[in-house]
């Protein structure tokens, strides 16, 4: 029953990642390629209808996450305390740009809007991506199972870690590239013109950039937590996630040459979706390894709820998250297709 | 100020500021709704303006909804980690039921009722309303049911280190607190809608300006307004009050600033509580009414503060009977306000009753108020428990934050919130005075309806 959570919980963190993670990628994509107002507009009108959706996920993560597991939820987000409020600062501060850009329109009002999207965007990626170099790393974790990390202390990877050190710096950017590509594919699938063309070379390069990193941080990980190497060896069956991710960046690469735009941006999801599960199944079953002592960790067996709540979820969690996805589909396909400026809301 | 008196106060501040934005979208998405109703069986375009322009409004709160909301669900455990271990596998249940029922049907269809009027058609954007109406008040149902465990916990056992175990689903979402509550909170968002609608209506009135949407939202929000109003007294406020009396029964004393058993207790409309010489200064009082409202006998014995042992009373007696009595007092204004609009409405006087319109501008800001006083008499009623009878609220707290991070966190969402509030302000104001897009041809709708 806990792994049946555990996976659950690890489905909505991808479905997260792969969804709020173009509109985030669109954000870091309007900082990179935008270069008028109208480029901006036409990004941010892309994700206009969606990406509040997109970031339920998370909070369907998140509030998943606290009732299956509260003793990791207690533990994790007051340990993460500073870095997790810096991400809520910026959630703020991208939704209000979002919402609150179009309002007027001013040589003033407009550029601050989009740069604080962008740059918001572009630093959320990091600090998630460094948030799961952390989970990856582990945590100093005490006999009560709390602990508490200061932003950073000398970055390395030491006795006293930081939130960010080197190693978590790194797993950072390389979320940024992968969410650069993937924003960039969908800013290329739903835009025309010269836009589409910049976007396209945007994703080219970050695609250059995502296979560079994937293969330096895979080899680092390795030496940083060798469970995962254990993980892999005791159940070669897992090879199967790793081998979707290179299939999906393989395809990515493929489809943009073949100026497939909505093939190219469904291998880059299959991609993060590879990468992720890859790393859940390797860290599987901790869901926090202490770094001190790895009898402190805590695991999917002693973070869990009792099991009559972990059934009774069940039977609300499925038909609901079904009929949230339908909702989903049902949004993306009335507002499938290209956006154009014209009718400007 | 000590690292627990920082996370009280980091909570209080983030979701008092957050409770200013849903208690106004889930009010007003029922006004929406009626509004595309009216538009529908009129097939008057009058309406489509006005639940236009609302839309606007509606939009800009939502955004700061979503945005003020998020902290709430990771405070839990960024700053209540004890309680959270605790008590998450039951509350959790229904913060995560709150994600994947009500925030992806509202955010879902909120994007389509917003930019996907023409694509829907006539029948598909009053569903589209319906939805984002049915999000928002599911939402409001879970948040309700997660304080309503923590005010009244039922459907849990304790187990052998005295954990706790959720063993009833039905018990915990059904808990009998939950009832009046939900009615009481939901209610209290239409008056806020119904009173920021009647406003901007005067508004427009008394400027003489969008003069045909100003009668119509005179008219949804003083008819509105008089029945969440008069509501909210009876039965709902009565029927939260049996519960308050029956299961926090030294809460209901410190509400009222009884500090001593009475029979045929008086209520104190007004007075000020002395904790420390536990009595009641300047009192003006109502003989034997405490009785009566809650025991529906004149001369029924009202148990004081003095029954109940010291370390089991609210922890901020004077501000808990202040918000109290600032929640009545206003919800008994509101009545009046109210009422006397709605007989000028209904004699066809309203619209030309300078005074009155002058005072239902002004009155906007106080059903906030109330309804944050509301929340602050549930949330300092149930002190000194976290859990109301299982954990007190000082065995919450995150023992790993210390109070350097708790204020540098604080301070920072009071900076960002103060700038929020700036724009959020800026921006409504532009959006009022522009006003609805005014009818294509000469106003078809009559004067009086």
């Amino acid at each position: 029953m806990e792994t049946l959570w555990f996976c659950l919980v690890a489905a909505l963190i991808t479905g997260y990642v792969v969804l709020d993670g173009f509109d985030l990628g669109a954000g870091i994509a309007s900082l990179l390629i935008g270069r008028s107002a109208a480029d901006k507009r036409l990004i941010l009108k892309s994700i206009g209808p969606v990406w509040d959706g997109n970031e339920v996920w998370l909070l369907a993560a998140g509030g998943t996450l606290y009732f299956a597991f509260p003793a990791l939820y207690s533990s994790s987000f007051s340990g993460f305390y500073l870095p997790l409020m810096i991400v809520l600062w910026l959630l703020i501060l991208r939704g209000i740009a979002i919402e609150f850009r179009n309002h007027i329109e001013s040589p003033t009002w407009t550029p601050l809007w989009d740069f604080v999207f962008g740059a918001a965007s572009a630093l959320l990626v990091v600090f998630f991506g460094a948030a799961l170099g952390n989970v990856v790393r582990g945590v100093p974790l005490d006999s009560a199972g709390d602990f508490f990390l200061p932003l950073w202390t000398d970055f390395n990877i030491g006795a006293e870690p930081g939130i960010l050190d080197w190693y978590t710096v790194l797993v950072g950017l390389f979320a940024f590239a992968t969410l650069t590509m993937h924003g960039a594919l969908w800013v290329y699938l739903k835009t025309l013109g010269d836009l589409q063309q910049r976007a396209k070379r945007l994703a080219q390069h970050a695609l250059a950039a995502v296979a560079l990193l994937a293969l330096a941080t895979t080899l680092i990980t390795f030496q940083v937590q060798p469970h995962i190497l254990e993980s892999f060896a005791a159940r070669p069956w897992g090879f199967v996630f790793p081998l979707v991710a290179l299939t999906g960046l393989a395809g990515a690469f493929l489809s943009l040459r073949n100026k497939d735009e909505l093939k190219s941006f469904l291998a880059s999801s299959l991609f993060i979706t590879g990468m992720l599960a890859s790393v859940v199944f390797g860290v599987f079953p901790y869901v926090l390894p202490s770094s001190t002592n790895p009898a402190l960790s805590l695991t999917v067996y002693n973070a869990k709820a009792p099991d009559y709540g972990l059934k009774i979820g069940l039977f609300w969690w499925i038909p609901g998250m079904l009929l949230a996805l339908a909702y989903s589909v049902f949004v993306y396909r009335k507002f499938a297709g290209k956006v154009q400026l014209d009718d400007a809301h | 100020m000590d690292a627990l008196d920082l996370h009280r106060l980091h909570f209080a501040f983030t979701i008092t500021f957050h409770y200013l934005f849903p208690q106004l979208t889930m009010g007003l998405a029922l006004l929406i709704l009626i509004l595309k109703t009216m538009a529908l069986r009129t097939a008057n375009e009058h309406y489509n303006h006005a639940a236009r322009f609302w839309a606007k409004i509606f939009a800009i709160n939502f955004a700061m909804g979503v945005v003020t909301g998020i902290p709430m669900e990771f405070q839990f455990g960024t700053n209540w980690s004890r309680f959270s271990k605790a008590a998450g596998g039951v509350i959790g249940q229904t913060l995560a039921m709150e994600g994947v029922y009500s925030f992806f049907l509202e955010s879902s269809f909120l994007g389509l009722f917003l930019f996907g009027e023409k694509m829907l058609g006539r029948i598909g954007h009053w569903l589209a309303a319906f939805a984002v109406f049915l999000g928002s008040w599911l939402s409001g149902f879970f948040i309700i049911c997660t304080n309503a465990w923590m005010q009244h916990p039922t459907g849990y056992v304790r187990g052998s280190a005295g954990e706790i175990i959720l063993s009833d689903f039905w018990a915990f979402l059904l808990n009998p607190w939950v009832f009046w509550m939900y009615l009481h909170n939901m209610i209290g968002a239409v008056v806020t809608a119904a009173f920021v609608m009647s406003s901007i209506g005067a508004f427009y009135l008394l400027n003489n300006k969008h003069t045909e949407y100003g009668r119509t939202f005179l008219r949804l929000g003083v008819t509105a307004g008089l029945i969440a109003a008069v509501l909210m007294a009876f039965p709902t406020g009565d029927g939260q009050g049996q519960m308050v009396a029956r299961h926090q029964p030294v809460t209901l004393a410190a509400m009222e600033g009884l500090f001593e058993t009475t029979t045929a207790a008086p209520i104190a409309l007004i007075g000020q509580p002395d904790v420390e010489k536990r009595r009641l200064d300047n009192p003006i009082h109502v003989p034997g009414m405490l009785s009566f409202i809650t025991y529906k006998r004149w001369n029924a014995e009202v148990k004081g503060l003095d029954s109940y042992p010291r370390d089991t009373w609210p922890t901020q007696i004077p501000l808990l009977y202040y918000s109290f009595h600032i929640m009545v007092g206003l919800g008994t204004i509101f009545i009046a306000l109210m009422g006397l609009s709605a007989l000028l409405l209904w004699r066809r006087k309203l619209f030309t009753t300078r005074p009155l319109l002058w005072a239902l501008m002004l009155a906007a800001p106080f059903p906030y108020i109330a309804n944050t006083a509301g929340w602050m008499t549930a949330e300092l009623g149930r002190q000194p428990w976290v859990i109301y009878g299982i954990m007190r609220t000082s065995e919450g707290a995150s023992p790993n934050v210390s109070a350097g991070n708790t204020l540098f966190t604080l301070l920072g969402f009071m900076g960002l919130y103060a700038v929020l509030a700036i724009l959020f302000l800026f921006l409504v104001q532009r959006e009022v005075e522009h006003g609805p897009e005014p009818l294509p041809q000469p106003a078809s709708i009559p004067a009086h309806a």
